[in-house]
């Protein structure tokens, strides 16, 4: 199949960038998305044209190092589906389909669709995690977990932080990212002595770099996990209690 | 200067030597540690979790990955899960078996010693994962679940979905998160590692490459980590993401650590066959499937019909017929050859038929719909998002794919490499899967050596150099390699040539899959030996790599790792020509029994084979450690 590639390139974080128009021929429908952009790559060096940069990785949809909009849609047009997932057989031949990098203020562009977003990372230092030093924990088997919880823990830590959320948000809130990783460790026994400290700082890191949630729901059909964004109202409730809660009275029931 | 192999095993009986060895080790101070200053190159589970534990303990660590997060490392595409001796499920096991199981699957050629401390601290490391918050799969009464994976008769794989290396990468992630947000880890991200810096026959720092400015610096140390996983990206055509490499590993072998084992690689038997030429990687599905799916191929190479339409009495279950005791759970390389062997008869199927069937008809009648989609959902979903067929109502096509490579850097007991204050930890060494791994073993592996055993023994190196500081980066030694570097990127920019780097990595990964794959003989491997200088001359004569070195370059990045490959293929291939046996992953036709299975020498070759550098284009020098089996009787594997 062919199809007509218009791609953002900007050369670096400073530069300006624009759309370049790219013909792709001949294109198997078998071949993932990437795969497309690698025989484009070949075909513009052996032009003598640098090629297109974009992150990607281990291609299996679970490192979530890649990430384009494409055609406006965070990862595409297939649902739950993270942009190495993608297959040509999702396009139709002559198809004309725009690529860019991720858009927000948080997420600055290193070079074409290439952006950084190192602003995640800042999140979940400042409390994404239990504190529990290497040879300090008990049994593993000394603290069960009800089976639901530790279903909806592991359907939050499901997460690949891509940054689709951010980029398919009309405000580029990064409110489903952090309430999925706040909500993996809040959800389970292991995490309630930091539960509250962490939803406090995570979010006040959070707001340093991201627009507010304004409820549209866009981060929730971006997702390639399909995070719900159920989440977000635990993460509000979380931080709403942890704003009232006294901290010495948090070995009490109830 | 000669060279001596002490693994620095410790005497005793095989269950006292690691509580011994700590006991007789040198320790550093609580109040001294944050005199020295650790690299740890890689965030992988080994490297995430040994980064986090060493500055839990007070020392200065600084973590270097090429990615744009340390929480994107290749770990995290781990699928089935990790093993531990914990016998939650009491049906018998135990520290002495799973030591047992690991040795015998890597075919007896891995170091007794290691194998046990691995067993002895794999319970730890579950403990240690729970308490982080790692959601493993639990029952009913909320306790945690297990299940029988890859080759074991008894139930000790913990899991999270088909998701377990995520879950770990990321609770190692976020215990590393913890140390850079408290400031004692400096995290450097898409920093790539290009030198190692040896001075005075010690490792002194490395030199990186800054990914986004282009910028190649020094960094000094007392010490030197590499975390940096496997190899076989050699193979181009791979289940690894697109950027595993081996350059850290492959400098450090330029500067004198020895280099085990390379040709015992892992070829994965459940991946989904490629689909066209142009296919960049190859997928992996855990092989947790091989549980409840029967593997089979029709009976006549010229059958043509629908998988569905195919009578039993003319299919073959090859596998079951073959290996009645162990049946469609006999280990990766067993499986891996079996189906190699039927696509080479032309009894593959698909229309490249280049793969065998994965049926999962009998386990949907026998245990129901629901019971296979919450054991393999999201793989079903994953098979079908890559080939367009539903695995409910058709079965899976998988073929073998290069996974998974045993050999790395020759490191002793304390994980250290020949070169002193250089350490190798996870699948960047060599240490304890023999010549083949087991399933779920690997993150075992790596999350022993971060958590439990290079945080305590690297005391024992650094104790002597209290109050000395780490080489200055000023040093001539740093100033030549930080040179080297960067001479090294201009020339590949300079080439200027016609073809791009995948291409020359294509062809290198064609090379050795057939020649250093599944099946290896002789004139095979001769030819390769032939084959790769010349390719690799063209390559420096002809790569085409555009732009320039001040900033984002992703092909000059490629084109680095791939140069590093052409030389390790070339190791790969002598090493394997060396090896005058079979053994787990290591397969010479030469060397089998009448019924095509793997042909040990333990007397000639129950040894670890350490190759050492000596200058481009000549060979390399082989250094052997012998393996002892005091506890575990040498036999031929059998899974009949």
């Amino acid at each position: 199949m062919d199809v007509k590639l218009r791609v953002w390139r900007q050369n670096g974080p400073t530069n300006d960038g624009a759309f370049k128009e790219y013909a792709a021929r001949g294109i198997s429908p078998e071949a993932s998305f990437l795969e497309m952009l690698d025989i484009v790559n070949e075909e513009l060096t052996a032009a003598g044209e640098e090629p297109i940069a974009f992150d990607h990785d281990c291609r299996e949809g679970i490192c979530g190092t890649c990430g384009l909009m494409i055609n406006g849609q965070p990862h595409g047009p297939q649902q739950g589906t993270a942009t190495c997932q993608l297959h040509m057989r999702k396009f139709s031949d002559g198809a004309t389909i725009v690529i860019e990098p991720w858009r927000a203020a948080a997420f600055p562009v290193v070079k074409d669709l290439v952006v950084d977003r190192s602003a995640f990372d800042r999140i979940i230092e400042a409390g994404g995690y239990i504190s529990v030093a290497t040879g300090s924990a008990p049994d593993a088997n000394l603290i069960p977990v009800p089976k639901d919880a530790a279903e909806a823990s592991m359907d939050a830590a499901a997460c690949i932080g891509c940054g689709a959320c951010v980029a398919s948000c009309p405000n580029s809130a990064a409110q489903l990212f952090t309430a999925a990783k706040m909500a993996h460790l809040n959800l389970l026994p292991q995490g309630q002595p930091e539960r509250f400290l962490r939803a406090i700082a995570m979010v006040d890191v959070m707001e340093e770099y991201f627009g507010s949630c304004t409820n549209h729901g866009e981060c929730e059909t971006a997702c390639p996990k399909g995070i719900s964004i159920d989440y977000i109202a635990h993460m509000n409730r979380d931080y709403l209690r942890g704003q009232l809660a006294n901290s010495r009275l948090a070995g009490q029931r109830g | 200067m000669a060279i001596t192999l002490d693994s620095k095993v410790p005497a005793g009986d095989i269950a006292d030597r690691w509580s011994n060895h700590r006991f007789s080790i040198k320790l550093v101070n609580p109040a001294n540690k944050r005199k020295y200053k650790v690299i740890v190159v890689g965030t992988g589970l080994a490297g995430a979790s040994a980064a986090a534990t060493l500055a839990e303990l007070g020392y200065e660590v600084e973590a270097f990955t090429y990615h744009d997060s340390p929480r994107r490392a290749h770990s995290i595409a781990a699928q089935g899960g990790i093993n531990a001796a914990k016998n939650y499920m009491n049906d018998g096991d135990s520290i002495r078996r799973l030591f047992y199981d690991t040795v015998k699957g890597g075919d007896y050629r891995s170091r007794e010693a290691n194998v046990y401390r691995l067993a002895e601290v794999s319970n730890e490391i579950i403990d240690q994962a729970t308490a982080q918050g790692v959601p493993f799969a639990r029952d009913y009464g909320g306790l945690l679940d297990n299940r029988s994976f890859g080759g074991a008769q008894v139930s000790r794989t913990f899991y999270a979905r088909g998701q377990t290396g995520q879950q770990l990468l990321l609770g190692a992630y976020q215990a590393l998160a913890r140390q850079i947000g408290a400031g004692k880890v400096k995290m450097h991200v898409r920093t790539e590692m290009l030198d190692v810096v040896v001075h005075e026959g010690r490792a002194a720092g490395i030199v990186t490459r800054d990914l986004k400015t282009g910028e190649v610096k020094s960094h000094s140390a007392h010490a030197v980590v590499l975390a940096t996983g496997g190899y076989a990206n050699v193979y181009y055509l791979s289940t690894m993401a697109m950027a595993c490499n081996a350059t850290a590993i492959w400098r450090a072998h330029l500067k004198g650590a020895l280099f085990a084992n390379p040709c015992f690689t892992q070829i994965h038997p459940t991946c989904i066959p490629a689909s066209d030429e142009f296919q960049s990687k190859l997928t992996l599905m855990s092989e947790s499937l091989r549980n409840d799916g029967r593997i089979w191929v029709p009976e006549s190479s010229e059958d043509g019909r629908p998988a569905n339409q195919i009578p039993e009495s003319e299919r073959d279950y090859y596998l079951e017929r073959a290996y009645p005791a162990f049946g469609n759970l006999v280990p990766r390389d067993v499986a891996s050859r079996a189906a190699m062997r039927m696509i080479d008869a032309e009894r593959g199927v698909g229309s490249l038929k280049n793969g065998v069937y994965l049926d999962f008809a009998d386990a949907i009648s026998r245990l129901g719909r629901e019971t296979i989609e919450a054991r393999y959902g999201n793989l079903f979903e994953m098979y079908e998002r890559i080939t367009d067929e539903n695995p409910y109502e058709v079965p899976m096509r998988i073929y073998p794919a290069p996974h998974y490579t045993m050999g790395g850097l020759w490191v002793d007991y304390n994980l250290m490499t020949t070169i002193p204050g250089l350490y190798s930890i996870g699948e960047a060494n060599f240490s304890d899967h023999g010549a083949n791994r087991l399933g779920a073993s690997a993150l075992m592996q790596g999350l022993a050596d971060g958590y439990f055993v290079l945080p305590y023994t690297i005391g024992d190196y650094l104790a002597d150099y209290l109050n000395v500081p780490p080489v200055p980066t000023d040093d001539p030694a740093f100033i030549t390699a930080e040179q080297e570097v960067s001479d090294h990127t201009h020339r590949l920019l300079a080439t200027r040539g016609t073809r791009s780097v995948d291409w020359f990595h294509r062809e290198l990964g064609k090379i050795m899959i057939e020649h250093c794959g599944m099946a290896r003989s002789r004139p095979g491997l001769e030819k390769a030996l032939s084959e790769i200088p010349a390719l690799r001359a063209e390559f420096h004569a002809d790569v085409r790599v555009l732009g320039d070195a001040s900033g984002l370059n992703q092909a000059l990045e490629n084109a680095g790792r791939v140069a590093d490959f052409f030389e390790l293929a070339q190791l790969m291939c002598q090493d394997a020509l060396d090896r005058e046996e079979s053994a787990g992953g290591h397969f010479r036709l030469e060397h089998q029994t009448p019924e095509g299975e793997a042909r040990r020498d333990d007397i000639g070759f129950s040894h670890v084979s350490a190759w050492e550098w000596r200058g481009p284009g000549a060979p390399e020098l082989k250094h052997r450690e012998p393996l002892a089996f005091d506890y575990v009787e040498l036999a031929q594997r059998s899974y009949k």
